[in-house]
């Protein structure tokens, strides 16, 4: 365990998290099973009052998420000195198990958080609460998310031990020694330049033709969901490369450093933007023509077609220009 | 997108009016909110910059120190450990180091004794810290009188004082000759206290560090980057456990700010109920509760974070100094040099504002929730 205020910032958020997730999954739960808006009673009446509680609470948990998303790859960054042999937050997340998991587990929880607070914001704009049950099923698969991710986090942060100088000696001769380099598995670049680009122009084209027409918006919510995961393959397979122009730095924490002028930060948001809001698309198609959203929905979506498209291309973008004035040149 | 901004900055402006027109219940809640955030952040300053000063003294540290250890206690090196470890491959130099610590009788105080063979410090002449230039009263040219372990006296002539903006390393500092070092402490020659050890290539230094270890078993190879890491847990430490110690008051204050967003006056209950019985929406009271906590965090924060930053860049933090810094008889004067990042107020905000933040949700939300009648009524 490391007592370090950054490390207890974040074991307070996930407690915070946790305890209101269940709260708010508590009362999601009631409301799943009792409601009922053609009934008058108390209880209903009680249950519509709660839905403000309940979006009103997740809408911050969700929020802190969001942030703590970034705090916790920050941290981890900010504590590969203490490890052996780790170079950055690449490193950290190797010393134990719970590590990747646990920002696997962030991300996903990131994606499903943003999704959710889409379409709550849509349920809100009509005056029937048309998607309650959606969403508050959707609820129903966010919180044991939450939850575990809660307790993996602190089940990592209870398991990193600092390695420092012990009374016999320095610690590196103590035990064996064993390195936590974080050397990251990654796919060859050449197919995954191919894909990566194909992906980009697949989601404009769709995106295009949604934005304008109306039509493929499945297609172009698929399309937006797999770019971010290739995009996301690509950050470790190609995109460091050519910004730590070295061929062989596969991390995709580092470019969150000052050296590379935090360009990461706009990658990452640029790249979670879209993907929200391209994943928020495909889940709210179909609900177009539900009555009182009728008309809400489909301005929604061509709002948030919008967006991906936006991010994405600032993405692609970021990525181009640094292939081109890069001084590493990747071969065939 | 114009509206909803609209929206929102009439919100705010009406939060505003409202937050000035109960001015004595918003300033106390300010007020315990900014002592809090104050203390957190200048508490979480202090540690940086600590850490950060520790983190710049420590790289000009040799890669490697060897020490020996004779039953679990460090040990005089034996000079023919550094012409053998000279020899290993990747070795650039090994500098056998005499130094020690003197207990000066005459006040009590522990001075860092340090042998340098700098032709500048001849036999004789002596280099000292402001501190113990201080401490004994003494300038450039004066005999500085010390007692050799023989019991003899020492007279050393000072030939320089270090400046005191180097006090948090020299203000305790002695740099006399060999010679001098040796018959001070009447210590055996060809031994050495430790030897720092470069090498040219430090990705080779865990290779000769187990290469030494290996060819001398009595002896303690000790990497820069491990001193680092045993600085840098420790300072981690001491700032998470204040940080635990003053979660107490963070709690005090969560349930103080709970009891304030709870506890509504006649006069809130009959505002809000007006607002509802005129066409606000449960919604709009809600982004209305969210503003009050909004201008309140946003401003306590603030504040909070630049009276922290006076005082423990100005002021050398006098509130947490006794407990965070150690003490000592010649203890050095220094001014912590600011660094704040991004970083730093992150973890303050998580560390504050959410937890308010989460508090206020369920009052708020009770608030927000009032029938107009039953409100107005009341």
């Amino acid at each position: 365990m490391i007592l370090n205020p950054s490390v207890l910032a974040l074991l307070l958020i996930a407690l915070l998290v946790s305890v209101m997730g269940l709260y708010a999954g508590y009362y999601g739960l009631r409301i799943l099973l009792r409601w009922n808006p053609a009934s008058g009673s108390e209880m209903q009446l009680d249950l519509e009052r709660r839905t403000y509680l309940v979006s009103t609470i997740m809408s911050y948990i969700l929020g802190f998420e969001l942030m703590s998303l970034f705090l916790f790859i920050y941290t981890a960054n900010d504590l590969h000195l203490l490890f052996t042999g780790a170079m950055c937050a690449a490193g950290t997340l190797a010393v134990n198990f719970f590590g990747y998991p646990v920002l696997l587990f962030k991300i996903v929880n990131f994606l499903l958080a943003g999704v959710w607070l889409v379409v709550n914001y849509t349920d809100n704009r009509g005056y029937d609460y048309p998607l309650i049950r959606f969403k508050y099923k959707l609820l129903t698969l966010v919180v044991p998310l939450l939850l575990l991710e809660s307790g993996l986090l602190a089940a990592y942060f209870a398991g990193l031990k600092p390695d420092i100088i012990t009374s016999c000696c320095g610690s590196l001769f103590s035990h064996e020694s064993n390195s936590f380099s974080g050397d990251l598995a990654s796919l060859p670049h050449l197919p995954m330049q191919i894909a990566f680009f194909s992906g980009m122009a697949i989601t404009a084209i769709c995106g295009l033709i949604f934005y304008t027409r109306g039509c493929a918006g499945y297609l172009f919510s698929i399309a937006a969901t797999l770019t971010f995961l290739i995009a996301a393959a690509s950050i470790v397979s190609f995109i460091g490369l050519y910004f730590y122009e070295l061929p062989t730095h596969h991390c995709p924490f580092c470019i969150l450093q000052r050296e590379y002028n935090y360009v990461g930060y706009l990658l990452y948001a640029t790249l979670f933007g879209g993907a929200v809001a391209g994943i928020g698309t495909g889940v709210l198609m179909p609900f177009r023509n539900i009555g009182s959203l009728a008309r809400i929905i489909p301005v929604m979506q061509r709002r948030l077609t919008l967006v991906t498209l936006v991010c994405y291309l600032l993405f692609t973008l970021v990525v181009v220009r640094e292939m081109v004035f890069s001084a590493l040149k990747l071969g065939l | 997108m114009k509206r909803a901004l609209e929206r929102h900055l009439n919100i705010l402006e009406f939060t505003l009016a409202s937050l000035l027109r109960r001015k004595a219940k918003n300033l106390s809640l300010l007020a315990m909110y900014l002592l809090v955030i104050f203390i957190l952040a200048s508490l979480q300053f202090f540690v940086t910059a600590l850490k950060r000063e520790a983190a710049i003294i420590l790289s000009d540290a040799p890669d490697m120190v060897v020490q020996r250890l004779v039953a679990g206690r460090q040990d005089l090196v034996p000079a023919r450990y550094a012409a053998e470890i000279a020899n290993i491959r990747g070795v650039t130099a090994v500098r056998p180091r005499l130094w020690g610590y003197y207990y000066d009788a005459l006040n009590g105080a522990n001075y860092t004794i340090i042998a340098n063979d700098d032709p500048a410090i001849g036999p004789e002449r002596v280099s000292i810290g402001a501190g113990v230039a201080k401490a004994r009263n003494l300038a450039v040219g004066d005999l500085l009188p010390l007692i050799s372990y023989d019991k003899a006296p020492v007279m050393l002539e000072i030939s320089t004082i270090f400046p005191s903006n180097s006090d948090l390393i020299a203000a305790d500092m002695i740099i006399i000759s060999p010679g001098d070092f040796r018959q001070l402490f009447n210590f055996p020659s060809g031994q050495a206290t430790d030897l720092a050890v470069m090498v040219r290539n430090p990705k080779e230094l865990p290779t000769v560090a187990a290469k030494i270890a290996g060819q001398f078993p009595d002896s303690r190879p000790i990497l820069k980057n491990e001193i680092q890491r045993t600085y840098q847990s420790i300072f981690d430490w001491r700032g998470g456990m204040t940080l635990i110690i003053l979660a107490s008051a963070l709690f005090s204050f969560i349930i103080f700010a709970w009891d304030k967003a709870a506890g509504l006056s006649a006069e809130e209950r009959k505002e809000i109920g007006i607002l509802k019985s005129i066409g606000w929406e449960t919604s709009d009271v809600l982004l209305l509760k969210f503003w009050e906590g909004a201008v309140i965090s946003l401003t306590a924060f603030l504040v909070g974070t630049v009276l922290a930053y006076g005082h423990v860049f100005f002021l050398s933090a006098p509130l947490f100094a006794q407990a965070l810094k150690g003490w000592s008889v010649v203890y050095p004067r220094f001014q912590l040099v600011p660094v704040v990042d991004v970083y730093q107020l992150a973890v303050l905000f998580f560390l504050t504002v959410v937890p308010y933040t989460t508090a206020t949700i369920i009052p708020c939300w009770r608030a927000a929730t009032i029938d107009p009648d039953a409100a107005m009524r009341y």
